[in-house]
């Protein structure tokens, strides 16, 4: 469980978020929409404890995470940020094998080795494997690092011990670069990774339809606030997306339920 | 995981053939025999002949004062192209090097006129507070007002400025030196290993062998940091305390090391740029490997600089900076690399 209790969070005397309180549960997924500017990416970086609130308090188990050291929590969180570079030409497998990084001290143990080949696979980069990563498409980076950070949460051997209990996964724009394909694929395994009943799964995306399809609960941000909350049938509606978003919706039937197009 | 090692395994079998290469030739060439009397009168063999004392007293120390000096600049310059993920980063271009030689320089022309209480630590503690110096000012100044993000051009820019000033300092001082070993401007600002003596050696081996095992520890943490700053903070990495220790322990290696040699520039360029191609990019193996691979180059270039002019020698400096150039020039004008 992860819970915001009124985050404010100020960059240059600018209020990028406002009064932010929201609870997140583990087991579902919950999904952020909003304009350009709403303070998305800010929102994802003060729940994954990258920057402080100025004021409120960010709480994992009820627990205030602010002082909790970076290498317990990155042993339980991860987040899969927009368009990683790479550095140096390092390869692909070593890419993913560093979300392991937080789980062994001096060299990957034979288990490390193992998911890393199970997840390289499960992304389908298996076939790069050994490839140098600044070689890959913008696509196939974003897969490459998906491996990686679900490497870092994968649920370990050393068993549940110590705080946080739960598992926790941000997703910033994960969909950036991926063609419909792997888009789909990709909040398909996003939905079964948040089904698992120790993991809190918060990300941001940019197509409502998709949103309003994988999410078990929706936020909608605009101007650093949360506008609306809810299942996506309660916070996709004609008025709010007019609002918030500035476009006309129309709302199709289809067999895959309903489907927005916008004018 | 065979390969990293197995090409780790080779440098250190060529940094051994390396230095016997160098104890066994130069101004002048000791036989085998020469070198196992010498060695044996150590351990209570005959007394020396006048030639294997030279061989002892000069000879050996700077044999193997080289290796550590290549093996400092070399694991300096890895560490500092790991923070800056940067390959043109090296301890020479960002001031360290020139402010340790100011440091040391100042040391040895007021150390005698004040007669502040000196010990065998009293020129490598002076050189490391020019090299922090001057390190930090490039830092500082290079830093963009608005940000406060140190860009590579304004880090290199800045660094060429602290260098020809603590040049031109270290020209200024020397000028007016009474200190025999103060006196050449060639000894600063072109780096030679001539002085090499047993103190020097010990004091450079405990800095560089201290500082690399050190450095060691961080390995991991420096290849988390090469996806970037945020994602490394996500991976577990207090990022600030890692710059804080890795600058340190590059500082003091490289400030130690050209306490008693001068400034040697490029081998903390070239030495990760080639060991990036035979080992790849991980820290693990790329901080073992530039001691390894800063210790055989440098040792190289001291056989061509004692060679080129029998019995006379060259600054390594000069010998160094030829090859080193260009490589340099190479890798500015690859696009790969964003600045």
């Amino acid at each position: 469980m992860l819970e915001a209790r009124d985050v404010t969070f100020t960059v240059g005397g600018r209020e990028l978020l406002s009064g932010i309180s929201a609870s997140f549960e583990p087991g579902k997924l919950h999904l952020i929409i909003g304009p350009n500017g709403a303070g998305k990416s800010t929102l994802i970086k003060q729940l994954a404890r990258l920057t402080r609130p100025m004021t409120g308090a960010v709480l994992y188990e009820e627990e205030d995470v602010a002082d909790v050291g970076e290498a317990v929590l990155a042993r339980k969180r991860a987040v899969l940020s927009q368009a990683i570079e790479v550095a140096f030409p390092l390869s692909v497998r070593e890419v993913v094998m560093m979300g392991r990084y937080p789980h062994f001290g001096g060299s990957p143990g034979p288990l490390d080795h193992k998911l890393v080949d199970q997840l390289m696979d499960f992304v389908d980069v298996t076939e790069f494997a050994s490839r140098n990563y600044q070689t890959l498409s913008g696509g196939e980076r974003q897969r490459v690092n998906f491996a990686r950070v679900l490497a870092q949460v994968w649920p370990s051997d050393h068993g549940t011990a110590g705080f946080p209990k739960c598992r926790y996964l941000f997703l910033d724009e994960p969909l950036t670069f991926l063609d419909i394909h792997h888009q789909i694929d990709f909040m398909k395994k996003v939905r079964d990774f948040a089904a698992a009943p120790d993991a809190v799964t918060i990300g941001v995306v940019h197509d409502l339809n998709l949103a309003a399809r994988f999410a078990d609960r929706l936020y909608m941000l605009k101007g650093g606030r949360i506008i609306a909350a809810g299942e996506p049938t309660q916070v996709l509606t004609a008025k709010l997306i007019r609002e918030v978003f500035s476009v006309e919706p129309q709302f199709v039937e289809t067999t895959e339920g309903i489907h927005l197009i916008f004018g | 995981m065979a390969r990293p090692r197995t090409t780790l395994l080779i440098l250190a079998v060529l940094s051994i053939l390396v230095l016997a290469g160098s104890i066994r030739y130069g101004a002048i060439d000791f036989s085998l025999s020469d070198i196992t009397a010498a060695l044996r009168s150590l351990v209570g063999g005959p007394e020396p002949t006048l030639d294997q004392r030279i061989f002892l007293e000069l000879r050996l120390p700077r044999a193997i004062l080289c290796l550590l000096v290549g093996a400092a600049l070399g694991v300096g310059g890895t560490l500092m192209q790991a923070l800056f993920r940067n390959p043109i980063v090296e301890p020479g271009l960002v001031g360290t090097s020139s402010g340790a030689a100011l440091g040391s320089a100042l040391f040895f022309v007021l150390g005698g006129i004040l007669d502040i209480g000196m010990s065998i630590w009293s020129l490598p503690i002076a050189a490391c507070i020019g090299g922090v110096v001057a390190t930090y000012l490039v830092f500082i100044l290079a830093r963009s007002r608005e940000d406060g993000r140190a860009s590579i051009v304004m880090l290199l820019l800045t660094g060429l400025a602290i260098n020809a000033l603590a040049l031109s300092a270290i020209g200024f001082l020397t000028y007016i030196a009474r200190d025999p070993q103060a006196r050449s401007i060639t000894f600063w600002s072109l780096g030679t290993l001539s002085g090499a003596n047993w103190k020097s050696v010990a004091i450079v081996a405990v800095s560089t062998i201290g500082g690399t095992l050190l450095a060691l520890r961080y390995a991991k943490q420096l290849n988390a940091l090469m996806i970037g700053e945020e994602e490394a903070v996500y991976l577990g990495v207090n990022v600030n305390k890692l710059k804080w220790i890795i600058l340190s322990i590059n500082v003091v290696i490289v400030a130690v090391a050209t306490a008693f040699t001068g400034v040697i520039s490029f081998i903390g360029l070239i030495v990760p740029h080639i060991l990036r191609m035979l080992l790849g990019a991980d820290n693990r193996y790329l901080i073992i490997g530039s001691a390894f691979m800063g210790a055989i180059i440098l040792s190289l270039a001291d056989l061509i600089a004692r060679f080129s002019l029998r019995p006379a020698e060259l600054p390594i400096g000069i010998v160094t900076s030829a090859v080193g150039v260009p490589v340099f020039i190479y890798l500015l004008r690859r696009r790969q690399y964003v600045f």
